[in-house]
């Protein structure tokens, strides 16, 4: 006798503890494994896009913040840069100097919380905590620059609008110094526990091919052992006066681009981050920050686009003007929806244990996804 | 007649009575240190706001849980959703019934106590899966599946292991192997037990891996973590329990906490010598006789709490398995581990 | 077989290890700040609620400009001549009566925009951040320094101003009208 299965369509989310905001993913299950995801977007979209037509160029900054907000400083970066290229506008050193300082920060913050977030998915919850309380540090930092702890609204075209506080440098030292152990600390907890190795290693595979054909990017792109990052391939700002390495996935505990790699290419994100801010902090001219920034934005007709590597990828800005006071069209290249498209074919014949652990793994921000 | 209404109700306040005015204590203290236990190891300080420390925490929880609506969605199968709960408890609660708290009190001192333990704590997967499927929800459907073949494979290690402890001890009765470990640490049977002489240095490397087995299973058997895929939060949120609210969740997680005490304290009872104190008693050396057993009642009940902390300081610190992983960890490894160390248990009692 | 001892001796050890992690931090210093009854200092450039000093607001209009959310909303009128608008407390002669300085705190994103490009800097942030309100009305702070009726007083007897200023000009147009008129005819009449 055989007895006859049946598929089922389970629901997870929007309001499902790990879809990491409000994602929707219709799965069709068959027993405990995944025969087809089918994510379905848009419960956070807030029209960004069109929004921007209607504001003059600097307004559209704090717009950008609340893209990727665990990474607005990238955003902000991404933005301004976009509009520097479009008035074709030199911004002075300090500025370059300072914004490379915290996006880099924001890189570790923005690391810490997917590092933490994705502990959480797999069932450890101390990591978790560990990962914020070292962040919170990094906001205070940011909230000392610049009166905010997530919206920052740091940079401006041509300039930033704060300038460094006094005793803000020593207090990013101190940091570092503090925060090296505690990522010895977090890879004990974590990173090397065979619990946390078996749940993770050898899942969710992503082929280099495949993450290509994507447009996957970042550091989902890297761990599938594609050395590609634009602050190497491509330098924006003043990238390329610093040391520092791009880490990319070896398959040290399964296959290349599983799931533990794309967790580990974070850890050691981490730590190159903590170079170039290491670098950068040592060699800060002085300066005025805010100098360069035009009175009236009013750019020439024309196109720009602008890319940065954000914690989560390549995010672009393509900004049209038609040399009037607002951007005729802003076009963003969201890194964490490209990343997200791709979630069906790493996540096919997986467990439905396993598509949480995948999902966490690639790291999407729900603010970016539906913008 | 009479007679008998009256023997019923005597055992009743004599040995079940006593047995509630723990376990709920006990549940809420367990709930109050769970969560300051976590706390501290995240660096956080935990409930701080209700008494002093946050002491009356659970208090509050449990008024707040009794005074909520009870909520019951439209499809569920209300009877066997009422039911469900009450079952998983009754389960758990049974289980206290033949554990010796010390030699003046336990519950029933019967002859098949081990087998009466193992056997009544099986009634909780019917509770769960009851519930699960009572729910009719599909992320309690799952946790009901996956509970069920947790609970019932986890269930072979931790009764061959057991069975390694009643070889050495000749006895199925608990309060009997309690007896035997008594008056020296060295008498109990994770140093291979009160016989003295080669055979007993011989065991105890196997005591040793037993007593770790069984700790991983019982883990397994209450859904803690590395083991609480039924629950999951991160995957299918609550598990059995998605669909309950207020004083019937309350049961599940008084079960739950219950359990936690129940396998402690068989843990004790199998390898760290039950009630009995690892050194001498006061009430020996003053030549009081009651002090004795309200000493055992502490030993036995900071062994058993000691252990209750152990499974707090796991769950704090793993990550949780995968279902797949779970059995091959069961079939593959404790199983053939467990059955190996019965044999050699088996072999070396002979000697 | 030797995957198989591997496994178990890997899985023990790092559980090991992992267990000492967590030992370790229960006896750590604790990071939590018990947030009523202990507050952090905020830094100096803390952006919560905006405060309007009206002795210094001179009616420029530029933070309701600079607002993307348009969460500011200013109403002024004109100081007649006879009338004295007041000082800023650095002594520049204010031209207008700001009648209305509505800010709603529901909408405005703290992104601080209002504060740069204001010539007096009477809009600040500042570091009060508990403003929770039952009603989103409440969340409409007024900073003008006028009730609505002197607001109403003001925007009427402006409104007077003009239509007086209006007749007159009227007046002067019509009075300058019939002269030119007037040169006409006459010029016709010559």
């Amino acid at each position: 006798m055989s007895l006859k299965t049946e598929e089922l369509v389970l629901n997870m989310g929007p309001q499902h503890p790990s879809t990491h905001g409000v994602l929707r993913l219709e799965l069709l299950v068959d027993g405990e494994i995944v025969k087809n995801v089918i994510p379905h977007l848009g419960y956070l979209h807030r029209c960004f896009e069109k929004h921007t037509e209607a504001l003059q160029y600097f307004q559209i900054v704090p717009y950008t913040d609340r893209l990727d907000y665990l990474a607005s400083m990238g955003n902000n970066f991404g933005y301004v840069l976009t509009i520097e290229k479009l008035l074709k506008i030199e911004v002075p050193e300090r500025v370059e100097y300072i914004r490379v300082i915290t996006a880099e920060l924001q890189r570790i913050a923005s690391h810490l919380v997917a590092i933490g977030t994705f502990g959480i998915d797999v069932g450890a919850f101390t990591p978790f905590l560990f990962c914020f309380r070292d962040r919170e540090i990094i906001l205070n930092l940011f909230e000392e620059i610049t009166g905010a702890r997530f919206l920052y609204n740091f940079m401006a075209v041509g300039g930033l609008n704060y300038d460094l506080s006094n005793g803000w440098v020593d207090k990013v030292k101190d940091f570092i110094k503090y925060f090296r152990p505690k990522l010895k600390e977090l890879n004990d907890l974590l990173s090397f526990n065979k619990i946390f190795i078996e749940r993770t290693a050898s899942v969710g595979i992503l082929p280099a091919d495949m993450a290509i054909n994507y447009g996957v990017s970042g550091p989902m792109l890297r761990a599938s052992g594609v050395k590609y990052d634009i602050r190497k391939n491509d330098p924006y700002s003043i990238y390329n006066r610093f040391d520092f390495d791009i880490p990319v996935g070896q398959g040290l505990q399964g296959t290349v681009g599983d799931t533990w790699d794309r967790y580990w290419v974070r850890v050691l994100e981490i730590e190159e981050s903590l170079k170039i801010v290491e670098q950068a902090i040592e060699q800060i001219p002085e300066g005025d920050v805010k100098a360069a920034i035009p009175k009236k934005i009013k750019p020439p007709v024309g196109t720009a686009y602008g890319r940065v590597e954000n914690p989560r990828g390549e995010l672009g800005f393509f900004v049209v003007s038609d040399g009037g006071n607002n951007p005729f069209r802003v076009k963003v290249r969201p890194p964490s929806f490209c990343n997200l498209s791709v979630i069906n074919e790493i996540c096919k014949n997986n467990l439905v244990s396993d598509v949480v652990a995948i999902l966490g793994s690639t790291d999407i921000v729900l603010g970016e996804v539906d913008r | 007649m009479n007679n008998l209404v009256q023997e019923i109700i005597v055992n009743l306040l004599l040995a079940a009575a006593p047995l509630f005015l723990w376990i709920l204590p006990y549940a809420l203290l367990a709930v109050y240190l769970e969560r300051k236990i976590s706390g501290f190891m995240q660096d956080r300080l935990g409930p701080m706001r209700v008494g002093k420390w946050g002491l009356l925490q659970s208090l509050a929880d449990i008024v707040k849980l009794l005074q909520k609506e009870d909520i019951m969605a439209d499809a569920v199968d209300k009877k066997l959703f009422n039911l469900a709960p009450l079952l998983v408890f009754i389960g758990s609660y049974a289980a206290f019934a033949t554990i010796p708290f010390s030699s003046i009190y336990i519950g029933s001192n019967i002859d098949l106590g081990v087998f009466f333990v193992t056997a009544i704590s099986a009634l909780v997967v019917a509770g769960l899966l009851l519930g699960a499927w009572a729910s009719n929800n599909k992320y309690s459907l799952y946790g009901g599946m996956r509970t069920a073949a947790q609970i019932v494979s986890y269930e072979i290690p931790t009764a061959i292991v057991i069975l390694s402890v009643v070889i050495i001890a000749g006895t199925f009765n608990l309060k009997e192997m309690s007896e035997q470990q008594t008056a020296n640490i060295f008498n109990w049977y994770i140093f291979g037990g009160p016989e003295l002489g080669l055979k007993k240095f011989i065991l105890i490397p196997f005591m040793l891996v037993g007593t770790v087995i069984y700790f991983i299973s019982s883990l397994a058997e209450v859904n803690r973590t590395p083991f609480d895929i039924p629950e999951a939060e991160s995957e299918i949120i609550g598990g059995y329990h998605t669909e309950y609210s207020g004083m019937k969740f309350a049961f599940f997680f008084l079960a739950e906490y219950a359990n936690m005490f129940a396998v402690s304290a068989i843990i004790t009872i199998l390898f760290f010598g039950g009630y009995q104190s690892p050194f001498g008693y006061l009430g020996n050396l003053l030549n009081i006789k009651w002090l004795v057993g309200v000493e055992q009642i502490f030993w036995f009940l900071f062994k058993g709490l000691l252990f209750v902390f152990v499974q707090m300081w796991l769950r704090w610190t793993l990550p949780r398995l995968r279902i797949d992983q779970l059995m091959v960890t069961c079939w593959k490894y404790l199983i053939p581990i467990s059955l190996v160390n019965l044999i050699i248990i088996a072999f070396i009692s002979l000697l | 077989m030797k995957e198989y001892f591997k496994n178990i001796y890997e899985t023990i050890s790092t559980v090991l290890v992992g267990m000492g992690v967590t030992w370790k931090h229960l006896f750590e210093k604790k990071v939590t700040i018990q947030y009523p009854d202990e507050r952090l200092t905020l830094p100096e450039r803390e952006r919560n609620r905006l405060y309007v000093d009206m002795e210094d607001c001179i009616g420029c209009r530029q933070c309701e400009n600079a607002c993307p959310v348009d969460c500011i909303e200013i109403e002024t009128v004109k100081a007649l001549p006879g009338e004295d608008a007041g000082k800023t407390k650095a002594g520049q002669k204010k031209v207008f009566f700001v009648t209305k300085f509505n800010i709603d705190f529901s909408k405005c994103c703290f992104c601080s925009f209002c504060v740069f490009p204001c010539p007096t800097n009477c809009i600040k942030m500042t570091d009060e951040f508990e403003y929770s309100e039952y009603s989103r009305n409440n969340l409409i702070y007024n900073f003008s320094v006028f009730t609505p009726e002197e607001a109403e007083e003001k925007k009427r007897k402006f409104a007077e101003f003009e239509k007086e200023k209006a007749a007159q000009k009227a007046a002067a147009v019509a009075a300058q009208k019939p002269a030119e008129t007037n040169t006409n005819t006459s010029n016709n009449n010559q």
